[in-house]
């Protein structure tokens, strides 16, 4: 699994000299070397910056979708699904994750809705027959979630069809949502250049940005395969082409 | 696992929570949670760091469900700061150093 492979490289990173600094960075400078980061008040200088910031999970952006997070809200179900042994509960999303999450989580949960806002699946042919073909999943098309009820923890959701203009309440304890990614590059705009989804651009083939010195790798620059492995593998390019560009400056 | 963590089970979580002199923060964890084992190098260095005023302990999900059933525990890692053996504060999800620690400012006098 990712989270295992990511613990290891750690270790070896670390068994390497590699000295990790746990924080968010607030600010960087990309226009002089040393290239300066930020963390608040903190400066670091750097004679090169591998950028391996990522994506994170797109929310509905419902009120009090936040303070439900761990309350019945979730976008890890290999972290929660645990949690929701015998209930009724539904995943948001028509594309692959969404189809591995609700297969995921019929080992617990009595029922999976899956939650989708067209009338077709994005996913690929093989998960939807995945889908299809699973008894514990119970496919909701042209539908969108546009409430969340419960006051400690989610207790229903409501449900919009596109079609019919109906509504309709589903009583759910657990809702996990995967409906997509948006890369972590608010800091780089302006910057680095980006796709307009706010992918960082690299120079095929390679792992390099717009700016000599400065490389990126993983989910940052990769919207097509997100895979634990090819991030992996990007990040060895990235620190092959660092390690290159350093030696030959 | 570091040798400052307390490690807590059903049958010691009562007892330890409440008979503890100082704040307790407990991570319910599990081994197949990859948020989990991100934030378990960050305890560790709050509980040798600021072991003065906070223990830290863990207590696995997967063999205590019935602790993580009675704080209807629903996501992981999640961590409740119990103070005086009442829950005082709960986190969901790894979290940076920094963020955490401010979280938990209010409880750690002598790093002010």
């Amino acid at each position: 699994m990712g989270p295992e492979l990511m613990s290891r490289f750690r270790e070896q990173a670390s068994r390497f000299g590699a000295e990790f600094i746990t924080e968010k960075v607030t600010k960087v400078d990309f226009s002089a070397r040393p290239f300066r980061v930020w963390i608040r008040d903190t400066e670091y200088k750097a004679q090169s910056i591998i950028v391996s910031t990522g994506a994170q999970s797109l929310m509905l952006g419902l009120p009090r979708e936040t303070e439900l997070i761990g309350h019945g809200v979730s976008t890890c179900a290999t972290c929660d699904g645990f949690f929701f042994r015998g209930h009724e509960i539904a995943v948001v999303g028509g594309g692959d994750s969404a189809i591995e999450e609700a297969s995921f989580l019929t080992k617990f949960a009595s029922k999976v809705n899956l939650i989708v806002r067209r009338d077709v699946f994005r996913a690929s042919k093989i998960m939807q027959e995945r889908a299809m073909s699973n008894p514990k999943i119970n496919v909701i098309w042209n539908s969108q979630v546009t409430e969340l009820h419960g006051t400690e923890t989610l207790s229903g959701v409501t449900l919009s069809n596109s079609v019919t203009g109906e509504t309709t309440q589903l009583p759910v304890t657990g809702l996990f949502i995967a409906i997509g990614h948006r890369p972590n590059t608010d800091l780089f705009t302006g910057i680095l250049d980006m796709e307009d989804t706010g992918y960082l651009v690299t120079v095929p083939g390679s792992s390099r940005t717009n700016i000599e010195g400065v490389f990126a790798c993983g989910d940052v620059q990769d919207h097509t395969y997100r895979q634990a492995i090819t991030a992996a593998g990007s990040g060895c390019m990235a620190a092959i082409d660092c390690e290159r560009w350093l030696e030959a400056e | 696992m570091g040798a400052n963590i307390v490690t807590l089970t059903s049958s010691t979580f009562d007892e330890t929570v409440n008979s503890s002199t100082k704040p307790i923060l407990v991570d319910f964890w599990a081994e197949w949670c990859g948020p989990c084992k991100m934030i378990a190098p960050i305890l560790e260095q709050i509980a040798s760091e600021n072991g003065e005023d906070i223990t830290i302990a863990k207590l696995n999900v997967d063999d205590y469900g019935d602790i993580a059933g009675r704080f209807s525990v629903m996501s992981i890692p999640t961590m409740i700061l119990f103070d005086k053996g009442e829950p005082a504060k709960r986190m969901v999800g790894a979290v940076p150093k920094s963020r955490l620690l401010e979280e938990l400012a209010e409880f750690l006098p002598s790093s002010r």
